[in-house]
């Protein structure tokens, strides 16, 4: 269920993708955590949570776990160790980048107030807004065309077309009283048999009834089903031989690898 | 017989001016030369003069409606000689209650898309967020694809609804950045004073 939380796909402003991505992406340094909307995360979450009918509470536990982890990385770094990062610059350096980020802020701020002047200049000037116009639609020129082919067209597909037969796939049952008897005839003359060489060369759907008969068999205590491992040989044996020859961990094992 | 004389006669693209001036008036937005051409299967160099001939109707002074040239297009808005009655029925929504860290994200936009959120806040110093979905909300904003690369930012550009409330022919219309701002070089200058007189 971990995938469920890897899996999660979030759109965020600052990233398109799964979430095992971002985490990737985080820990290589390609997107800084400052950028991510981490309540976009939560909600991305909820909201696949809520698709569901079940609370997986293993998925909730990993998001918890791995959202705490995004989130104090988010906290530290937007409160970085500023004495650590001014001691990587020489005072002259940090000076030229901090000016140039000012300046270029300072630019946007003036920028700003140019705006708010245009828009003052503009407040008496009122205009209509709506929806943009429809554009007309273009017209679609068709090539020149022949009447009779089109009705050849037509003619085509007017002709009824050819019964298909189903009887393939009528499925047939037979009775499993039948494979009782076969079963129980089987162990008269013989004390024990292979279910997979009983039932070779017949198809599926009888080999589905002849072990619905086993079952039937098994359930009136007539005979004993074993199993040496998963897939192996189905043997059966008469019950009164089962019983005689093994002992019943022997059978409480078969019936919990079977289960 | 001779024919009397005509003092005045009629402009040959007054029949022109006269469909302009209907598309324009059904048009929500600006319409380029192009399209008012395309629209009325005429010329660009007519589309030109009938539009001459309707800015000079349509002016300050000669009638409520003027023509303006905006956001790269025509288009008809009303006199400022209205703005009063006009302000007692309608409302200009998109710039009401702009907020001046809006005015500086747009700013940005305006002159740096497109441009991605996180390079706004860079930019800013604060996250941008609800700054830019309130210019998202107004229309002003508009999503321009995304940055190259895995689960790239969303990048943002100015809207013509931008240059239509500011009142621009275009994004060219805005001044020069170089023109505005201190010098990179002074700020530098002052930060290095500040520090060491506090060295001192």
């Amino acid at each position: 269920m971990a995938s469920a939380v890897r899996d999660l796909e979030l759109d965020l402003d600052a990233f398109e993708g799964p979430f095992d991505l971002l985490l990737t992406l985080l820990l290589k340094d390609a997107i800084q955590p400052s950028e991510i909307d981490m309540a976009g995360i939560v909600v991305a979450f909820v909201e696949r949570l809520a698709e569901r009918d079940e609370l997986d509470l293993d998925a909730c536990g990993e998001f918890l776990v791995l959202i705490a982890a995004l989130l104090e990385l988010k906290a530290r770094h937007l409160f970085p160790d500023e004495e650590a990062e001014l001691s990587e610059l020489e005072p002259e350096e940090a000076a030229e980048e901090l000016a140039r980020r000012l300046a270029e802020y300072r630019r946007m701020k003036h920028a700003s107030v140019w705006l708010r002047e245009r828009l003052d200049e503009e407040r008496g000037r009122y205009f209509r807004i709506g929806p943009a116009p429809l554009a007309p639609s273009p017209e679609r020129r068709l090539a020149a065309q022949e009447p009779l082919r089109l009705v050849e067209a037509m003619r085509a597909l007017a002709v009824e077309p050819p019964h298909v037969s189903l009887s393939h796939l009528a499925l047939r049952f037979p009775p499993v009283a039948q494979f009782v008897q076969r079963f129980r005839a089987v162990l008269q003359r013989r004390r024990r048999f292979d279910f997979d060489a009983e039932v070779q060369g017949l198809s599926r759907v009888e080999q589905a009834v002849a072990f619905l008969a086993l079952l039937e068999l098994r359930k009136d205590g007539e005979i004993a089903i074993s199993q040496a491992a998963p897939f192996a040989p189905i043997r059966i044996s008469r019950a009164e031989d089962a019983s005689s020859q093994s002992d019943e961990g022997r059978m409480l094992q078969w019936t919990a690898r079977s289960a | 017989m001779d024919r009397p004389l005509r003092l005045i006669s009629a402009n040959p693209v007054d029949a022109l001016a006269r469909t302009v001036e209907a598309l324009l008036v059904v048009a929500s937005q600006p319409l380029t030369l192009e399209e008012l051409a395309e629209a009325t299967a005429d010329d660009s160099e007519r589309i030109a003069t009938a539009l001459g001939l309707l800015s000079e109707r349509y002016s300050e002074g000669r009638s409520g409606i003027i023509l303006q040239k905006v956001a790269g297009g025509y288009a008809f808005g009303a006199a400022r000689e209205a703005a009063e009655a006009c302000a007692r029925l309608f409302e200009r929504p998109i710039e009401r209650g702009l907020s001046q860290a809006a005015l500086e994200t747009v700013a940005i936009v305006a002159y740096l898309g497109p441009v991605s959120r996180p390079e706004i806040a860079r930019i800013r110093g604060v996250a941008a967020d609800s700054a830019v979905a309130s210019l998202v909300e107004r229309g002003l904003i508009a999503e321009a694809g995304r940055e190259s690369g895995p689960g790239g930012a969303v990048r943002y550009r100015v809207t013509s609804l931008f240059e239509r409330v500011f009142g621009l022919e275009s994004l060219a219309a805005l001044p020069r950045l170089d023109d505005i701002g201190e010098d990179q070089a002074a700020i530098r200058d002052r930060l290095l004073e500040v520090a060491e007189a506090r060295a001192s």
